[in-house]
């Protein structure tokens, strides 16, 4: 692994949970600069809790995540909205904000948090619509969008501020094929072009093992299994392999924990 | 059965507790509102455009139902005290009570179900759609950037549209009395002028729609910034808006009249 | 451009809204005619009110001079004290008569200043001598009825002198 000077993010012994319900258990990881990596695990493993914790919308029970040298849920609010400036979130669905234009949508952060004159304000987002190839929508409100012209907004909306660090909450999640591999392409252009560092939370196996650097699997709360997406593909490993060949069951059963069936439906004599 | 009569309290208990817990709750979400409240009175434009989507577009069911309202006094005013062959006062009874009572609980009623609901389910779907959690995590405080905004264009919306709603019901009443059924005009305006007093009716009535305004608008926010990111949840907080609000619209009104005009007729 | 039209018709709202406030205030309210600021207070002890209330009118000659401030009860006299207060712009004698009278037959009761003819005027914080008590119609009506029992007489309800 590469050494912490060049890492974006460091996560150490990392815990969560929900009141007593744990969330995750103890998760170490290391993501390098310029990097594309992809966390993955079935619904509800605490991928999205993961990012939350990243970008220090939760706290963790114990533990610390650490982004740029910080740890991030030791930063007072002001100096957590300052390390936001640098990171940013695509969220499932986009989160376009409704009431504005896609234009409004790209130059919202720049507004916010700079002082640019219109004029430049106006170039630079549609520079960023350009990179994302809907320079010719930006009069377009984000209901007129299908899915995957939204996703692309929220996208080039993300880079507005160019960002060190931008996360994906699944970013596949219900898009055409075709849009599908736009986005995952866009995820590792603007990446390399803009040296930052893309976390893509997905289940999306097939996808984001073209675009992606390093994989991790999260299942009930650990690390279940990391690696490069050859050696991923090549893994024997039950899980990861039970994963990415999408197999029914394996080491995730496919039953939900339950007393033995028989008893359930009260076959042998058994008192309730 | 014991058992029962536990549970049923127990879940009484819960319930108090609750409501008690979103009490305080709703309190510090208010008191945030005031705090983070700088931006917005920076930024007015972003105030202006909630003032066209809280104020410009509720005007016609204010002006609408003012006129109404102010046509069925003069009518019922006018039947009532012919009868003490007092018709000439119709003037006054439109105006005190729509100045008093009618005007502002009327037309904060109307505001809480147009444009309270409105803002609620704006808020909710925002956060259903993880638009402020988007902005969060854009360095933005939603209560300062999404919350505030709304809320003073609610709170300086409220007594315009009172206003207007009083004065156009005034002239409805005007309109049937005066117009239609031929009540003298100069004793209809020197009646109502010499017996509205502008601080105790006319400021009253005002200061009456501002809480009003503050406790609409409030309570809209608040239910949209803490509804459940669903479209039931959603639904349920726009309900809950309208439920809320009209009764703390009517439950002020009776403190705020108990304190205003005690001792008066 | 689409802002500027929504600016506009905020700004339009605003100014409709403004203007009915004015126009309640002005018109309906009747601003100006009367404000607490330039006035000063006289009281007056009265056998009876009636129904007079707080806010009632003074007037004069049909003209509302001033209004009811205050009232209370005298243990000593055992008289309502109602204090008014009138507008400076009047002056009234000392001997000014203090009657409460009612709007038509049901209207509302409001004081009543008959001018006197003495030289000094009423200042601040003096007392009008010469009242006339509200009619109650319950009086009225027992004294007539009493009064057709026995014989004519008078049905004024005298007051206190």
């Amino acid at each position: 692994m590469e050494d912490a000077s060049e890492s974006l993010i460091e996560i150490q012994g990392l815990n969560f949970s929900y009141g007593q319900r744990p969330i995750l258990k103890g998760i170490d990881m290391t993501m390098g600069r310029g990097k594309v990596i992809a966390i993955m695990g079935g619904s509800g493993s605490g991928k999205t809790t993961l990012l939350r914790l990243i970008g220090g919308a939760v706290r963790p029970t114990s533990g610390y995540v650490k982004v740029a040298g910080q740890v991030v849920h030791k930063l007072k609010r002001d100096e957590l909205f300052r390390m936001r400036r640098k990171m940013s979130m695509l969220f499932q669905f986009g989160a376009l904000f409704t009431d504005l234009s896609v234009f409004d949508n790209v130059a919202f952060q720049m507004r916010e948090h700079t002082d640019l004159p219109e004029s430049m304000i106006r170039d630079l987002v549609l520079m960023k619509l350009q990179a994302v190839g809907l320079r010719g929508a930006h009069e377009l409100m984000p209901n007129q969008l299908s899915g995957g012209m939204a996703r692309r907004v929220a996208l080039a909306r993300s880079i507005a501020l160019d960002p060190l660090l931008i996360m994906y909450d699944e970013p596949f999640t219900g898009l055409d094929p075709i849009s599908l591999t736009v986005i995952g392409n866009l995820i590792r252009r603007l990446t390399d072009a803009l040296g930052m560092t893309s976390i893509v939370v997905t289940h999306d196996v097939q996808e984001s093992l073209k675009i992606v650097d390093y994989v991790y699997f999260i299942a009930n709360g650990v690390i279940a299994a990391h690696g490069t997406p050859d050696e991923v593909r090549r893994s024997v490993a039950p899980f990861v392999h039970q994963f990415v060949h999408g197999e029914e069951d394996g080491p995730v059963s496919f039953h939900y924990p339950a007393r033995p069936y028989a008893q359930d439906l009260k076959l042998e004599g058994s008192f309730a | 059965m014991p058992r029962r009569i536990v549970t049923g309290i127990q879940s009484v208990g819960h319930r108090v507790i609750d409501s008690i817990w979103r009490l305080g709750y709703a309190s510090r979400f208010f008191l945030l509102t005031l705090i983070k409240s700088g931006t917005s009175l920076r930024r007015f434009t972003l105030v202006i455009r909630e003032l066209y989507f809280t104020g410009v577009q509720s005007l016609i069911i204010i002006l609408v139902s003012g006129l109404f309202v102010g046509m069925v006094l003069g009518l019922q005013g006018f039947e009532t005290l012919q009868r003490y062959g007092a018709e000439s006062a119709v003037g006054t009874m439109v105006a005190l009570s729509l100045l008093r009572e009618l005007g502002p609980v009327v037309s904060a009623l109307l505001f809480a179900s147009r444009a309270g609901s409105a803002i609620t389910a704006e808020i909710g779907l925002m956060k259903a759609t993880e638009q402020l959690a988007a902005m969060e995590m854009m360095a933005v405080d939603p209560i300062a950037r999404v919350v505030a905004p709304r809320f003073w264009a609610g709170v300086i919306s409220m007594p315009l549209l009172a206003g207007l709603f009083s004065a156009i019901g005034i002239y409805g009443g005007y309109l049937v009395a005066v117009v239609l059924i031929g009540v003298d005009e100069g004793s209809f305006w020197s009646q109502m002028q010499s017996a509205v007093d502008f601080r105790y009716d006319v400021v009253n009535g005002i200061i009456k729609t501002c809480v009003f305004g503050v406790a609409v608008t409030a309570i809209a926010v608040f239910e949209g910034y803490d509804a459940a990111p669903t479209a039931e949840g959603v639904s349920g907080a726009t309900t809950r808006t309208v439920v809320t609000s009209s009764l703390a619209i009517l439950g002020l009104d009776f403190i705020l009249t108990s304190f205003m005009f005690r001792g008066m007729g | 451009m689409q802002r500027a039209t929504m600016d506009l018709w905020v700004g339009l709202f605003v100014m409709a809204g403004i203007g009915a406030l004015l126009v309640l205030a002005l018109k309906v309210g009747n601003l100006g005619t009367y404000s607490a600021n330039d006035s000063y207070q006289v009281t007056g002890n009265f056998e009876n009110i009636g129904g007079l209330k707080v806010r009632a009118p003074v007037k004069s000659a049909g003209v509302v001079v001033g209004r009811v401030t205050d009232i209370q009860f005298s243990t000593e006299t055992y008289d309502a004290l109602v204090i008014m207060n009138i507008d400076t712009r009047y002056k009234f004698p000392k001997d000014t008569f203090a009657s409460i009278l009612t709007s038509g037959l049901i209207g509302e009761q409001y004081i009543g200043l008959a001018a006197g003819g003495d030289e000094a005027t009423l200042k601040d914080g003096d007392t009008i001598m010469k009242t006339n008590s509200a009619l109650v119609l319950e009086e009225m009506i027992g004294k007539f009825l009493f009064n057709k029992a026995s014989e004519g007489g008078s049905n004024e309800n005298s007051g206190k002198n």
